[in-house]
């Protein structure tokens, strides 16, 4: 039997005129890569935006390994075990890979209402900090500061964050965006090794990624979900190729 | 020799506390009390100054209302002496409850803005506080409120006489300069200074930006207090005139002319102030116009204040960044 970790409903959001979601329905199965496509402007973002909390639906309601969190903000999301990482880098610039994993590794780890010990002498924290590091081929970089590291490692940093957090499940906003050919094949090998343990919903434009990686396909048009399938049957699926793969190479 | 500080900038520091230790007996040696005065008051302000540096250095949360607290301090002195209630533990925990009252209520609110909104709604609630001081007729509106004495301790602690306070001073200082040292470390620290550079970031690991804020502000709302307290004892009295705007404003000054988000750069930029607004008054009439180009070329050219200064010095010296 599947288990469907993340469920949406019917979601709808629009701006003004422009309709950004639209009657979205969605499951994503426990432990499987779930990728989204759609040409730009389609709506990935939003959508993500929503689930993470970042942004509020106009309708609709969003289940998370059962509990509704559509009325959840994003802190809270995070602490029911849902991570993201962003489109546009964004991590504590000043500090050092390793005190922005430690951070993670601290959202992941019950309230931060301690006001005496020291951080940099909690080991167990940082074990498990260097731990997420080496998951992403960042250990031996650990204490440069993150705005010295490239964008590469920063987006590789992204992503041991949301790691560190021991999330159920990580959402993944165009992990590649920005990278170089090495980059972004250091990235799929990284998400690779993650296949199979986590439940991944990954929003990426690298279509040579995505075949690689993805278990299941939903391609996003306007605001709408056009097919939901495996990646060999979207392959060859009339109506997306029309819609979408038509486009692009037209 | 390890325990001697190997930078610049610490050796400085050091150096500055060297000097603050026995400044009362020295001052007493060469028999120029006003000094201990002056220093006095320098030193309570910088009490103030490491506080206000806490939610604004390190938190990057810009109060222009945190001389409310000095306020809420002096007056927890004032207001009970004034019924004939001198008992300093009385002073010490009004003046910490009301302050945490005041800042959790004020601040519950002013943090749900960001940016200038939060500079110009921490000011209107100082200003609050400002008026509804000077409204209260029973305690001498603006003519302001006599003390006619210290608050009392046990006869170990005593406040009274000039040295005896100097070093509740001292103490109080020290402490919260540890006290800050401490927090910014904790989880609790990392958690204001990450949310100080990426708070959506932050949020998306779990934490509630908001809430953690929140008690940083309160708790800095206290350690303000404390020199509130210490200066309604060191004057002996108390006006709402402590409380104005313009007043929070001078603590922003002296938290950037030392160095903001660092734990010393607030004492020495409180002393610095303190000095130069003392030192160009005696000089001319004219100070404030030179005290003025001063804190403008300071804050053009002097890019993290007297720490940065400092620690520039520190990286030219060693070679590397």
């Amino acid at each position: 039997m599947t288990e469907h970790l993340l469920k949406i409903h019917n979601l709808n959001k629009h701006f003004g005129g422009i309709v950004a979601t639209d009657r979205i329905n969605l499951a994503v199965e426990k432990g499987l890569i779930h990728a989204i496509i759609g040409p730009n402007g389609a709506g990935k973002t939003t959508l993500l935006a929503q689930l993470s909390g970042q942004i509020k639906p106009d309708s609709g309601e969003i289940e998370f390994d059962g509990q509704r969190i559509t009325g959840y903000g994003m802190a809270r999301r995070a602490r029911a075990g849902l991570a993201r990482s962003f489109q546009i880098t964004s991590v504590v610039m000043p500090m050092t890979l390793l005190q922005n994993v430690m951070l993670a590794v601290q959202g992941g780890s019950g309230h931060s209402f301690r006001f005496w010990a020291p951080v940099s002498n909690d080991s167990a924290m940082k074990a498990a900090a260097m731990a997420s590091l080496a998951e992403v081929g960042l250990d031996d970089r650990a204490n440069r500061i993150a705005a010295n590291v490239s964008h590469g490692e920063q987006r590789q940093l992204e992503v041991a964050m949301a790691l560190a957090m021991k999330p159920r499940m990580l959402l993944l906003d165009e992990p590649m965006a920005g990278m170089g050919k090495e980059e972004g094949a250091m990235m799929v090998k990284i998400l690779k090794r993650l296949k199979g343990d986590m439940t991944i919903l990954l929003v990426e434009h690298d279509m040579d990624a995505v075949f690689s990686l993805a278990d299941q396909l939903s391609v996003l048009v306007n605001g709408h979900i056009i097919a939901t399938d495996t990646v060999e049957n979207i392959r060859i699926n009339d109506e997306v190729q029309r819609a979408y793969l038509g486009d692009g190479h037209a | 020799m390890t325990w001697f500080p190997q930078s610049i900038s610490g050796r400085v520091y050091a150096a500055i506390l060297l000097i603050l230790a026995p400044a009362p007996f020295v001052f007493e040696w060469i028999n120029q009390p006003f000094y201990l005065d002056l220093l006095s008051r320098a030193l309570i302000l910088a009490i103030a100054v490491v506080s206000l540096n806490l939610i604004l250095g390190f938190g990057g949360m810009i109060s222009l209302g945190h001389a409310a607290y000095i306020g809420i301090g002096a007056y927890a002195v004032g207001i009970p002496s004034y019924y004939d209630y001198y008992n300093g533990w009385l002073h010490l925990a009004l003046a910490l409850s009301v302050s945490a009252s005041f800042a959790l209520i004020t601040g519950a609110i002013s943090l749900r803005t960001k940016g200038v909104y939060f500079i110009m709604i921490t000011m209107a609630f100082s200003q609050m506080a400002y008026f509804t001081f000077l409204s209260l007729e029973e305690y001498g509106a603006d003519d302001g409120l006599v003390i006619y004495s210290r608050s009392e301790f046990p006869q170990w602690l005593t406040m009274d006489g000039g040295t005896s306070l100097y070093y509740w001073i001292f103490a109080l200082l020290l402490l919260s300069l540890f006290f800050t040292h401490r927090l910014v470390h904790s989880r609790f620290g990392r958690v204001i200074v990450g949310s100080k550079f990426n708070e959506q970031r932050m949020q998306a690991l779990g934490f509630n930006t908001y809430r953690y804020r929140l008690v940083c502000y309160v708790i800095s709302a206290m350690i303000c207090s404390l020199a509130g307290m210490l200066l309604g004892n060191f004057t002996g009295f108390i006006s709402p005139d402590m409380i104005g705007w313009a007043r929070s404003g001078e603590l922003i000054f002296m938290v950037i002319i030392g160095g903001a988000g660092t734990f010393f750069g607030p004492l020495v930029g409180t002393i610095v102030y303190i000095l130069l607004e003392e030192f160009l008054s005696l000089i001319t009439v004219y100070w404030h116009l030179i005290f003025g180009i001063m804190l403008v070329a300071l804050v053009l050219f002097g890019k993290g204040g007297i720490h940065g200064w400092l620690s520039r010095l520190d990286r030219k010296g060693a070679g590397h960044d």
